[in-house]
């Protein structure tokens, strides 16, 4: 059996861990609120942005446009969201998975990364990062969102990358968020939601043209995704961290529980041998 | 005007909806030149330069200022999709006058490495947020 002072030593670093941990709980609790408020914000531009790109989309089927056909080349880019800081659980391997679990060859991949832990991860598993913006994820604004945008389709219209992706963490609410790949260019809309646009009756107009039209569009479309994505990334992490943070807290608990048994049997123990002891020596001196 | 004239217009941003509400007569600047919008006109999206908004209900007017995006007109509802939009009163004008006095200065020098386009692209931003905010 272990030494009352081992006990004693291990169990009070283990409850300094804890109060570490209850500390980064709560912090996360009120960015999280934060960031959760902000996500919902935004939710009304994406939405009518998709709900427009569609009813666009309905109405030129016959268009030809380099957005909407896959470029020449084999490579694909993905933005991949990740955090900057750790401690959030799976909140960044399971990103990193996505990739590595894709199917992709190594060598058709640039990555542009924004979160240094997922570059981190990926460069070591011999990824090509691209682009690494690590600062935007401190505190993501439109104007970020743009920059991206413009550097990744300019790769596109370039013809350097055939295909963009998409990485992020999707926030579905405070317990559960989940690792999204999806694909931005060429664009790709679900069909249903096409027959379903309300006004797919209505002839629409186009200024300049329905290609004009579509080229400033079809930018602004992918620049919505990416903030959407960004916010909602922040969001995600947060979550992730509160809840890493309190199973933390609550298995600490466990631990400190079991190790006062512990270090009161050990308490115990060393009393009642002293009490043997004692009795033994007054038995051979009467 | 009778009410039969109004219609609902939204001007969302992606950080905001920014505003939400009813307008007899929309006016507003597109890349093809300054329209103004009656109940049911054709349904047209189209995109947006940067200018005024000007919201008129009844005898009252709003005006904001709005940077790039696109509108969807329909019959009985318009909705500007702009990625920055402002009221008069959250422009800093004196930011501005800076900001034109800068671009105007980089397309005065032109400088080897100009970006002429971004340039007054940035004059004209600064010029529509001065033109507001004095409305």
């Amino acid at each position: 059996m272990a030494s009352m002072r081992d006990i004693k030593r291990r169990k009070s670093s283990i409850s300094s861990t804890q109060q570490i941990t209850n500390a980064m709980k709560l912090v996360s609790t009120v960015k999280l609120q934060k960031a959760k408020t902000r996500a919902e914000q935004t939710n009304p531009y994406f939405n009518y942005m998709y709900r427009t790109v569609c009813s666009m989309l309905a109405k030129s089927k016959n268009i030809n446009h380099p957005y909407l056909a896959a470029g020449e080349s084999d490579k694909k880019a993905v933005v991949v969201i990740t955090s900057n800081r750790g401690l959030a659980g799976g909140y960044n391997s399971n990103i990193v998975k996505l990739i590595t679990e894709s199917g992709w060859k190594k060598e058709d991949l640039d990555i542009y990364a924004v979160g240094g832990k997922g570059a981190d991860a990926l460069n070591h598993r011999g990824y090509h990062i691209a682009l690494n913006a690590s600062e935007v994820m401190e505190n993501p604004n439109y104007t970020d969102a743009m920059d991206l945008c413009d550097k990744v389709l300019k790769s596109f219209v370039d013809g350097e990358i055939g295909e963009i992706y998409l990485a992020y963490t999707h926030f579905k609410n405070t317990v559960s968020q989940e690792a999204k790949l999806i694909k931005l260019l060429p664009v790709e809309v679900d069909e249903s939601d096409i027959a379903n646009s309300e006004d797919s009756n209505i002839l629409m107009n186009f200024e300049p043209n329905e290609e004009e039209a579509l080229d400033t569009i079809i930018p602004k479309y992918v620049t919505s995704l990416f903030y959407g994505a960004l916010v909602e990334a922040v969001a995600s992490e947060n979550g992730a961290r509160m809840q890493a943070m309190d199973s933390a807290t609550s298995n600490a608990e466990e631990m400190i529980s079991d190790l006062t048994l512990k270090y009161n049997r050990a308490r115990q123990g060393s009393i009642t041998q002293e009490l043997t002891e004692i009795i033994a020596g007054a038995n051979a001196i009467g | 005007m009778a009410e039969g004239n109004k219609f609902d217009v939204e001007i969302i941003t992606p950080d905001r909806v920014f505003y939400k509400g009813e307008t007899d007569f929309l006016e507003f600047t597109t890349s093809e030149g300054d329209i103004g919008i009656y109940k049911n006109h054709i349904p047209l999206t189209t995109v947006l330069a940067p200018g005024a908004v000007t919201i008129h209900n009844g005898e009252e007017t709003v005006v904001a200022a709005v940077h790039s995006g696109f509108a969807e007109i329909l019959g009985e509802k318009v909705t500007l999709l702009a990625e920055l939009a402002e009221w008069p009163d959250e422009i800093d004008v004196k930011r501005a006058e800076e900001a034109k006095e800068r671009a105007e200065h980089r397309i005065a020098e032109k400088a080897e490495d100009l970006d002429l386009r971004r340039a007054e692209f940035a004059l004209r931003k600064a010029l529509i947020r001065i033109d507001v905010a004095k409305k």
